[in-house]
């Protein structure tokens, strides 16, 4: 096991953190401020991929492809929130679990319809595809640094949007009391709009990004989004921060787990039962981490209230 | 009134003389795997529609990729629509759930698609069919692949769940040389980042992998972009007609290996591949074939006996006496098919990526269950 292979997992667990971070920031911050449950945030994700899939398609430009992901998303979000999520905010939990499924199903076969049921084509830009040396002589992938810097400049930007400006603070006061900024004369629905729609961007952007190392196909959302909730749970439910630490735990967790349990129970065991063992426990290594967070932190790592 | 009593019995008589075959199909038409379920469902009317044999009633129903679903449709299927023949499933786990208690209640199985180990060997049944193959035989041909081409130390790779096992045993079965390596992914996994790294360590000569679907996509664009060149060879599944062209360019030259290619040139295929393009729009995947090929051998059996007489419907079913869009096939006594298995190349012609055959991997190839299993 040499130090490079070492650091290229690293620097791979670091990258699927950072793209989890944008899922997980969307649906952690429309939790804290409407106290919605959003399990469609999965479709917003493939809606993102599938707009920069097309459009990618059409005009061979992956930022255009970025853009319209963007926008696709941020337009879907605002049509589900005003059509949908607004009749929702005062129902219990349960009725919004199941409003939003029947979203996610709804989302799956209108994109079936439109797009067709097989896989579609988004693929790398030629200036980022191919791998880099860097220093220490590790070759990696152009297009995941790429990915790392994008998703930490995207957490850079919330944080800068969240703390230092007029919407940030109406953010804020929404999570912390909403009827009392309604009193206060802030346009309470607007703001829960504008919200979703930046929820909405951040999963569609996600979709884009990953989606031209991955497969653009109907249903690519729901193994990550369950992945996000697992994050903000252990983040800390509402906590920007909180999904961010979150998220690159459960990047790391994931990755070095699924390297290096197989390798350790090796030492002790016979290799092919050290492998599937290995195997079986790394995939449950993420949510054995979450239950420890939740017996010795309840309200998450970074969560305020209990 | 007379007359009318004896229209009517004429009529009747008419009806029952036609002697309508009700087939009943349960595949997958929604969620991630729908483009398989739509290949073989397409092949499967395309097939009967060429034949003009309008006596034949096929029921299709989706299954969602979900067990309990399947299940259910079976059970309605059987009970209340009354077919006589069922067909469609793809997906092994789902297969698992319905064939066993359909074949007992009596019903004929053609399965055009998923092939369990479990039901070649032991639990094979004289109403159960297989069409397509038993699951391992595309990774023993892999392996027999990498023994011709001269590999001895491969990287062998598989999602950890039934299929994936055997799609190791398999390889590992026919395979001589060395293992560099051996590892279970995740079922659905989407990132390979971490694998592609130890297989960048481990010294392989080759790889082999089973990612069917999205998952082989996602491996294949990223082990592209990774700058690791070592050859890959796989099973066709990776890289069949419907996901080649979200691949692209990421999966020219790679060699997978297949019963089935477009480019097989015999009549019945050369024919099959311009009338499915015609007639949808895409070109054929293995799976259409396999569809298509299923008809065929269903409308062969009915041509010589009904399916009420359930012991000459199956003889004639064994008898397998249909042009295979694959050249020679024939069944073996477990009811599996006993068929060659070629080595194709993925091309590039024009905008499309598709297959090419550059060899044969295994001749006239038999599973490795048969011997266990026992006919009443």
């Amino acid at each position: 096991m040499s130090t490079i292979l070492v650091i290229e997992q690293v620097l791979n667990g670091l990258q699927s953190g950072v793209m989890l971070f944008l899922m997980a920031a969307g649906l952690t911050l429309i939790f804290g401020v409407m106290g919605l449950i959003n399990l469609a945030h999965g479709s917003l994700y493939m809606v993102g991929a599938f707009a920069a899939a097309a459009v990618a398609g059409a005009t061979g430009s992956f930022l255009l492809a970025l853009l319209a992901a963007l926008a696709a998303a941020a337009a879907a979000g605002v049509l589900v929130e005003t059509l949908v999520i607004r009749r929702l905010y005062a129902a219990d939990h349960l009725d919004q679990v199941l409003a939003t499924f029947a979203l996610i199903l709804i989302f799956s076969e209108g994109t079936r319809l439109i797009f067709g049921s097989f896989p579609l084509y988004l693929d790398i830009p030629d200036w980022l595809s191919g791998p880099v040396t860097l220093p220490g002589g590790i070759e990696y992938p152009l297009y995941r640094l790429a990915l790392i810097g994008a998703g930490l400049a995207v957490a850079l930007a919330l944080w800068l949007l969240i703390e230092r400006t007029r919407i940030g603070i109406q953010i804020r006061a929404g999570e912390n009391d909403r009827e009392m900024i309604a009193a206060l004369g802030v346009d309470i629905s607007r703001l829960y709009t504008l919200v979703f729609a930046l929820g909405a961007a951040l999963a569609g952007l996600a979709g884009a990004l990953v989606g031209a190392i991955q497969s653009v196909q109907v249903g690519m959302g729901e193994p990550v989004l369950i992945l996000a909730f697992v994050t903000i749970v252990i983040g800390g439910i509402g906590s920007i921060k909180g999904a961010f630490v979150g998220a690159i735990l459960v990047g790391l967790t994931q990755t070095l787990g699924s390297v290096f349990l197989p390798v350790l129970f090796r030492v002790f065991m016979d290799p092919s039962a050290a492998m599937s063992l290995g195997a079986s426990l790394a995939n449950m290594a993420v949510y054995i981490l979450m239950s420890l967070v939740l017996i010795f932190r309840p309200t998450g790592l970074m969560g305020a209230r209990a | 009134m007379k007359k009318l009593l004896l229209t009517t019995a004429l009529a009747a008589l008419a009806t029952s003389a036609q002697a309508e075959v009700k087939v009943g199909m349960i595949t997958t038409l929604s969620g991630g795997g729908a483009g398989l379920g739509l290949d073989v469902r397409d092949g499967f009317r395309l097939a009967l529609a060429q034949a003009g044999r309008d006596d034949i009633e096929l029921v299709v129903e989706d299954d969602q990729q979900k067990p309990d679903i399947a299940v259910q449709v079976a059970d309605k299927m059987i009970q209340s629509e009354r077919v006589d023949v069922m067909t469609g499933i793809i997906f092994s786990n789902l297969a698992m759930a319905v064939i066993p208690s359909a074949v007992n209640q009596g019903v004929v199985y053609l399965s055009p698609n998923a092939g369990p180990s479990q039901l070649a060997g032991r639990g094979c049944h004289p109403n159960y069919f297989n069409v397509a193959w038993q699951n391992d035989n595309l990774h023993e041909a892999a392996g027999a692949y990498a023994n011709s081409a001269g590999y001895a130390n491969s990287f062998i790779m598989a999602p950890n769940y039934p299929a994936g096992q055997d799609a190791l045993t398999g390889y590992k079965r026919m395979y001589e040389g060395e293992l560099a390596g051996e590892i279970y992914t995740q079922l659905g996994q989407t990132d390979y980042a971490a694998e592609i790294a130890q297989i960048r360590a481990s010294g392989a000569d080759s790889v082999f992998f089973f990612l069917p679907g999205g998952m082989g996509i996602s491996f294949l664009k990223q082990y592209a972009d990774s700058g690791v060149d070592i050859p890959v060879v796989g099973p066709a599944f990776s890289f069949d007609q419907g996901i080649l062209q979200a691949v692209g360019e990421a999966a020219l030259g790679v060699v997978n290996t297949a019963q089935w290619s477009k480019d097989i040139d015999i009549p019945v295929n050369t024919a099959f591949v311009e009338s499915f393009t015609a007639e949808y729009g895409r070109l054929p995947s293995l799976y259409a074939s396999q569809g298509f090929d299923t008809a065929n051998l269903l409308i062969s059996a009915l041509d010589k006996a009904d399916p009420s007489d359930n012991d000459a419907f199956r003889a004639a079913l064994r008898e397998a006496d249909f042009d295979s869009t694959r050249g020679e096939f024939r069944f073996g006594p477990n009811q599996h098919p006993i068929q060659s298995i070629y080595a194709r190349e993925v091309i590039q012609e024009g905008d499309v990526f598709t297959n090419r055959i550059i060899g044969v991997a295994l001749e006239d190839h038999a599973d490795a269950y048969a011997a266990e299993c026992q006919m009443p």
